[in-house]
This record gives C-alpha cells, sequence and structure tokens, in this order.
C-alpha cells in the first residue's frame, strides 16, 4: 500500500497547494486517517470549511470525490445500492419471448426445463448488471483512488447511522442476493456534522475526531489572502482583526470563515483600502445575518469603552 | 528487539495519560486506546501539536471535553521536549534572554550575565513585548515572572492557582492593558475612533491572554518536576462542562457553560419534538367512529382514533436571583425558555426577597441571553435588604398571581431555600399544590447540605410534588426532559 503523503508536512503542503490552509490539527489529522485507514469525522460550528476539507483532500491526492449527502428520510436504495426493477422486468420480458419461441417449436416442454430457467434468470437478474450502485457502494467498488465525503451526518436518524457501519469499520458492503462486496482499495472517508444532535457512540468510536473551530488571527488573514484575489495585506490584517473582534461579542451566530470571505470579496470590489466606522457599518450585513446580531455588533463598534474614555480625557 | 525496548516507555506513559482520562470523566473505550496507540507510532512526539491533535483525533470525541483532555496532556507530556527544559538558576534565566534579539530603545541591564533584573526592568520588557506582540520575548519574560514572583518551594503543599495569583498580581496586567492603550492611542496620528479602539484593545487582550497561558504553563511544568506526572493530573483534574457544579463554578467555567447551552438546548429541542412526531395512535375515538359507521349503513367499519395530543402544560418558573444561586437561576431560564414551544405559555417571576413578574424581558427577544441579563438588572426583586426571603416572596406571589394558577399549571420553584431565618410561609406552598397540576423544587445545592443551617428545604418539600437536585447541566437538562 502507498501512501500520497510521507509526513505530516506533506499533508500541510499538498493541502496549501489545493488552497486550502490547514493547521496543525487538521494536517495531523488527515495524515493519521491515511495511515490508519480510518474515517475522519469532522465537526465543527457551520461555515469553517468542513466540506471544503474533503474537497480538498480530494484534489490533493488525485483523487475522485464520491458525496453523500445526509437528509433525514435518507434510506438504502439512495446511500448503499438498489436493484434497476425495470431492467430486471424488461429481461424477464425478453426471456419469456425467446422461451415462448423454443417451446412453440418443440410442442411439450418439461418441468424439469422450466425449473432450470426460472433459476437461470434468477441467477440472472440479480448479477451486477442490474444493480444501481448508489454513492456508499460506488466509493467500495471503485478502482481508482476516491475520497468519499458524507455531508451532514447528523442529519440522518439514529437507525439509518447503523447503515454506515458497515463501510466505516470494514469497507465493505453486503448484499443478500450477491454477497459482500470488499473494497478493492481503503478510499479516504470524511463524515461531516453541524452538531445537531449526538451521534451514536458505535459511529464516533470508528472515526478519528476532528474539530475545526473558527481560525485564529493570523490564519484567517491567510485564508483571505489566499482565497480573495486582489486583497492587500494591509485590508486582509484589519478583515481577520474586525472579525475576530465580532466574534468575541455574543451572537446568535458568529460569522464564519466563508463569510468573512465574502466580506472581504465586497471589500475590495467597493475599493475599500481602510475599514472605518462607517464602512463597517454599512457592509456588516454581510457578515451577520441576524437583526439583533448586526445592532449589537454596532453598539460595540460606536461606544467608547467607559473606562478607556477616562484615560483620554486625564 | 530494540524497537519494542525503546517504545515501551512511551506505551507506559501512554496507559497513565488514559487511565487519567477516564478518572477525569472522559469516555474512554479499548478500541479507541488500541487507536491512540497506533497513532503515535505514526507521529514523532517532537512534532508536539501534531502529536497532541492525533492523541485528541483517536481518544476525545467530543469538543466539549477537549479542554479536559488539554489539563491533561499538558501535565503527561509537558516536561518532553526540548525548548522546555527548566532554568531554576536566575543567572541561566537572564542569559536566555540577553540572548534574544532586542531593540536599542529596550533597556538593557548593565553587567548582562549574572545580575537579575529588576522588577522595573521586567515590566518594562512585559510591556513592550506585549506592545509589538514579540511571542519568542513574551515567553521568556513568563518564564522570568514565575520564578521572581511566584515563590515557589519545593514540596510545598499549595496549588497552582495560588502561584498563579501570586504572580499576575505582581504583573498588574489590568494595569499594563491601560497602559497600552494609551501608548497605542498616541501612536496613532489622530487618536482612535471607536472601531480603532476596539480592535487594539482586542489585540493585546489576547496577547495578554497569551501570557497568562504561558505562566500558567510555566508553573504547572515547574509543579509536575516537583511532585511528579500523577500527583498533580489529579490536583488539576477539572469536570467536564456537564458536570460543573453551578453554584461553584468561577468565570472561566461559567463562560464554558453558557456556550454549551445552545447546542444543549438545539439538540433537546429536536429530541423534544422527535417524541412528539413519533408518538403512537391514540385510544379508539367512539363517537367518531359512529358517526363514520353511518355511511357504512350502521357498520363500524372504519375505526376512528383519537389524535394523540401530549398535554402541554403551562409553566410558572419561579426563581431565586440572589447572588448564592443566580447562576442557576440564569441557566434553568434559559432552558426553559428555549424550549417554551413544548409548552402552552410560560411565565417567570424571579425574587430575592422582593418578588417581580419578568415573563416581559422574554416575549418578543430573539436572545434569552441578552433577555436574562435584563433580569438581573432591571427587575425589581429587592424589598428590604436583598437577602433571601422565600416566605415574602411567596406572600407576594399569592396575593398578586395566586389566581392565574390552574390546573394546568405546572410550577418550578428554584433556590436553594437558604431563607435567613426569616418565616418560611410554606401554608403558602400548600395552596398552590392545591391548585396547580404539579409543583416542582430544583436545588442547586448537594443533597447533603439540606436542611443544615439556615436551609428549610422539607418545609417546602412535604408540599411539593418532588424536590430534585441540580448541580449541574446534565441533571437540568434530564429534569427537563422529564418535564415536557
Amino acid at each position: 500500500m502507498s501512501f500520497s503523503f510521507p509526513d505530516v508536512g506533506a499533508v500541510r503542503k499538498g493541502l496549501a497547494d489545493a488552497q486550502y490552509l490547514a493547521d496543525e490539527g487538521i494536517s495531523g489529522v488527515v495524515y493519521l486517517a491515511e495511515r490508519l485507514q480510518k474515517p475522519v469525522l469532522v465537526e465543527g460550528p457551520a461555515g469553517t470549511g468542513k466540506t471544503q476539507l474533503a474537497k480538498s483532500v480530494a484534489e490533493a491526492t488525485g483523487a475522485r470525490l464520491i458525496r453523500l449527502q445526509c437528509y433525514e428520510g435518507l434510506d438504502e436504495s439512495k446511500a448503499l445500492y438498489e436493484w434497476n426493477y425495470k431492467k430486471q422486468l424488461l429481461r424477464i420480458q425478453a426471456e419469456r419471448q425467446t422461451s415462448d419461441a423454443h417451446s412453440s417449436d418443440s410442442q411439450h416442454s418439461s418441468d424439469s426445463q422450466s425449473n432450470g430457467m426460472w433459476q437461470h434468470i434468477e441467477e440472472d437478474i440479480f448479477s451486477e448488471e442490474f444493480l444501481l450502485t448508489r454513492p456508499l457502494l460506488e466509493a467500495i467498488r471503485s478502482s481508482d483512488p476516491v475520497v468519499l465525503l458524507i455531508d451532514e451526518v447528523d442529519r440522518v436518524e439514529v437507525e439509518t447511522e447503523a447503515l454506515l457501519l458497515e463501510i466505516l469499520s470494514d469497507y465493505q458492503v453486503s448484499i443478500p442476493e450477491l454477497g459482500t462486496v470488499s473494497a478493492s482499495q481503503i478510499p479516504l472517508v470524511f463524515l461531516t456534522s453541524n452538531n445537531t444532535r449526538e451521534l451514536s457512540e458505535a459511529l464516533k468510536r470508528r472515526c478519528l475526531f476532528l474539530h475545526i473551530d473558527y481560525p485564529d488571527l493570523a490564519r484567517e488573514k491567510e485564508i483571505v489572502l489566499a482565497k480573495v484575489p486582489g486583497v492587500s495585506d494591509n485590508l486582509a490584517d484589519q478583515i481577520a482583526r474586525v472579525v475576530r473582534s465580532v466574534r468575541q461579542i455574543e451572537l446568535k451566530k458568529a460569522p464564519s470563515v466563508s463569510e468573512t470571505l465574502d466580506w472581504a470579496r465586497t471589500l475590495v470590489l467597493l475599493g475599500v483600502e481602510y475599514i472605518g466606522a462607517d464602512t463597517a457599518a454599512e457592509t456588516v450585513h454581510i457578515l451577520l445575518k441576524y437583526r439583533s446580531d448586526i445592532e449589537k455588533a454596532l453598539k460595540e463598534f460606536n461606544s467608547y469603552s467607559e473606562d478607556f474614555e477616562v484615560a483620554t480625557n486625564s | 528487539m530494540p524497537q519494542t525496548a525503546s517504545t515501551s516507555p512511551l506505551l507506559e506513559l501512554l496507559g497513565g495519560f488514559i487511565f487519567e482520562l477516564r478518572a477525569a470523566g472522559l469516555p474512554v473505550s479499548l478500541t479507541e486506546n488500541l487507536d491512540a496507540m497506533e497513532a503515535i507510532a505514526h507521529i514523532p512526539l517532537e512534532e508536539r501539536e501534531t502529536f497532541k491533535f492525533a492523541l485528541a483525533a483517536t481518544l476525545v470525541k467530543n469538543h466539549a471535553h477537549w479542554r479536559v483532555f488539554e489539563t491533561v496532556f499538558e501535565v503527561y507530556f509537558s516536561l518532553r521536549g526540548e525548548e522546555y527544559n527548566l532554568q531554576d538558576s536566575p543567572s541561566a534565566g537572564s542569559v536566555d534572554l540577553a540572548e534574544l534579539p532586542t531593540d536599542a530603545d529596550k533597556p538593557r541591564q548593565g553587567g548582562g550575565g549574572g545580575t537579575p533584573m529588576s522588577a522595573e526592568q521586567l515590566a518594562e520588557m512585559l510591556f513592550q513585548a506585549l506592545l509589538r506582540g514579540d511571542d519568542v520575548l513574551l515567553r521568556a519574560l513568563a518564564r522570568q515572572a514565575v520564578q521572581r514572583y511566584a515563590g515557589m518551594e519545593p514540596g510545598r503543599p499549595v496549588g497552582g492557582t495560588y502561584y498563579l495569583y501570586r504572580t499576575l498580581r505582581n504583573l498588574d496586567l489590568d494595569g499594563v492593558l491601560e497602559r497600552l492603550m494609551e501608548q497605542a492611542n498616541r501612536d496613532a496620528p489622530r487618536g482612535f475612533t471607536p472601531l480603532e479602539e476596539k480592535l487594539e484593545r482586542d489585540e493585546f487582550e489576547a496577547r495578554i491572554a497569551e501570557l497568562r497561558k504561558e505562566v500558567e504553563a510555566e508553573i504547572r511544568r515547574r509543579l509536575v518536576a516537583d511532585r511528579g506526572v500523577e500527583a498533580m493530573a489529579k490536583t488539576l483534574r477539572k469536570p467536564l462542562p456537564e458536570d460543573v457544579d453551578f453554584m461553584h463554578a468561577n468565570s472561566e467555567e461559567l463562560m464554558a457553560l453558557r456556550r454549551a447551552i445552545y447546542p444543549l438546548t438545539r439538540k433537546l429541542a429536536v429530541r423534544l419534538a422527535r417524541k412528539r412526531r413519533h408518538g403512537r395512535k391514540g385510544p379508539l375515538d367512539f363517537r367518531n367512529t359512529i358517526r363514520h359507521s353511518l355511511s357504512y349503513g350502521g357498520v363500524p367499519a372504519e375505526p376512528k382514533f383519537r389524535y394523540p395530543r401530549p398535554a402541554k402544560p403551562e409553566i410558572m418558573v419561579i426563581a431565586d436571583v440572589s447572588g448564592s444561586v443566580a447562576a442557576f437561576a440564569r441557566f434553568t431560564l434559559h432552558l426553559v425558555y428555549a424550549i417554551s414551544s413544548q409548552f402552552s405559555k410560560v411565565r417567570s417571576f424571579a425574587f430575592i426577597d422582593g418578588l417581580d413578574e419578568v415573563t416581559r424581558f422574554f416575549e418578543g427577544v430573539e436572545d434569552i441571553g441578552e433577555a436574562v441579563y435584563r433580569v438581573n438588572s432591571e427587575a425589581d426583586v429587592v424589598w428590604v435588604d436583598g437577602h433571601s426571603d422565600y416566605g415574602h416572596a411567596l406572600e407576594v406571589f399569592w396575593e398578586r398571581y395566586g389566581r392565574d394558577v390552574g390546573a394546568k399549571t405546572t410550577v418550578l420553584v428554584l433556590g436553594d431555600a437558604r431563607n435567613n431565618y426569616h418565616a418560611s410561609q410554606a401554608w403558602i406552598l400548600k395552596e398552590i399544590e392545591h391548585r396547580a397540576r404539579k409543583v416542582f423544587w430544583l436545588n442547586p445545592e448537594p443533597g447533603a447540605y439540606w436542611d443544615t443551617g439556615d436551609s428549610i428545604v422539607s418545609e417546602y418539600a412535604s408540599h411539593c410534588d418532588g424536590v430534585f437536585e441540580v448541580r449541574n447541566l446534565r441533571q437540568l437538562e434530564e429534569f427537563v426532559e422529564n418535564l415536557v
């Protein structure tokens, strides 16, 4: 088995080339995931680049990305596989027509013959030709390297979660009619969760756990610089600092990285080089989506803290 | 086999580490233990940060447990790694400082080598390091400060917080922050706009927080060196957020609790909604079945069932918001309002020795935290002296709102029932119990303290349908879920 990353540093570099700036935690866990051949459960606030991580890893390793978007009501036939019912019907009909033509020739068809034919058909219509592969099975069967992304796994019911267990621990899928399909190569698996409910112990135990939080000041600045064309170093620094201050206020929804990037792009488009209070006030609705949050932030921006005012007056 | 010989101390260390994690309450399974062992074979110990995250990825599956993990990690692996060597002699410390790249304007001590810096020099260098955000210098200064101010003696049975307090008191970080702000303001060409001032302040606060962390880490390193790993891990053990006692939480733990309560309420709401949806069909609706049988000539061919309509209780929360139990009342109010859609109506009352209805603060407000804050600052809850008086509070409640208590009302009383030796007026609670559907008392004190001193829980308890000890988020969540 060959690994795409020789060491942790290579993970970092590979991801950076794919425009994803990873910190020690992220790159370390991705490296481990490949070495230990374990899936990674990525958790964290919305918009911190959980899904993007899987995409970037796929890009960095040159693997194909297979994505399974989870939702309430997701079932086996959507996640694993399904028999192609229509094609099976056609097959049976075609069989009957040829056998009809056949039996009209030799008037007396014996019972044993039709019995044999039934078995033949059964074997025939439950073969791989009639199997519709869904994302999970597809990831297992693929012969070239694959990154499997199971997005927002916390949206499925607890019972459906069990569907994933076999594939996550043994990288295989059991199909009653066909037997067990094992992976020809171990895919890198990423599961993302917004933590709207507690995932089952069984699932967590099988995964490496990675919590992606909001980036710190320096990393956020780097992200802005990397992702927003035309932004100056000075502006990126200011953006990162304002966002950090905003996140320190107790808000309903703190600004995510993607919202920071949107804001940065807007500022670049507007030709802003220096963020004053008025610029911030005019564009803050890009960062914050709740009215109460915006009001709070504006209040913070526009008031001197009391003790400081005393200090400047004296 | 030379390889096993070289790795076994590490595995032994890991074994102790995991044992300590379990002792701190983290659920580490055997598989996870094995994963961790495999993981550390792949990550070199020298890359400390990566090593830490690798261990965390295999052992910690819940972000709320991260802080506990980090503390244990720092204790177990703090003395490993070259740059963390201890420097005990003062001369070694100052040589270390002298070697650092320095600016011309920085005050340098004359002799270099042997003489330790004066307190003023240390303070000035600290100020400069913070102003410029010089991390390397900051780290060295943190060590100096600990060495100088903490007064640590080997074998002295004092907790790390004591040394931390001593060190930080001498550094006067609040004063330093103000000085930094003034300096930055002077440097700015036209003074600060409010936004700039806020940004600068956040920046300096972040740097000072960094310094505090360094000081803490240095003290911990020294303590571990002195007392050994196991003993330190035990004294530093921190409870998980859901196990933090409301009454004894420090400000940092309160912050963690506040952060923990948002996801908790969301999860609880989802779970409750799901429970409701998955309710089975109710009992046979006889009238409806007969009515529909008419269209089949009197044969009840189509049985009709009553739609399950789980009772949505009306909730009245009467909360003691005096100092000793304020945090507890805050979290309970927060939780109750967060799932208020599960109740037909929620009314809340706050008291210390007077009582005031505070429902209005919560109406049409998106941000529950803000509303709870306003309860504390605006509600009229003090009557005479601002010491809890359950008797008088109940009197006022009964007089003003007593007739609103009906057969559908569930009354929650929050408090420690420490009545400061006032009259209990327990008869009022009895009257309330007669009228209300249920009366529950939630007490944030551990059961062993009930009825000691001025606590009169049992006097009230005889008129309640249940008295519960609710000391932490875990117990609170449990109670609220059963309530619905």
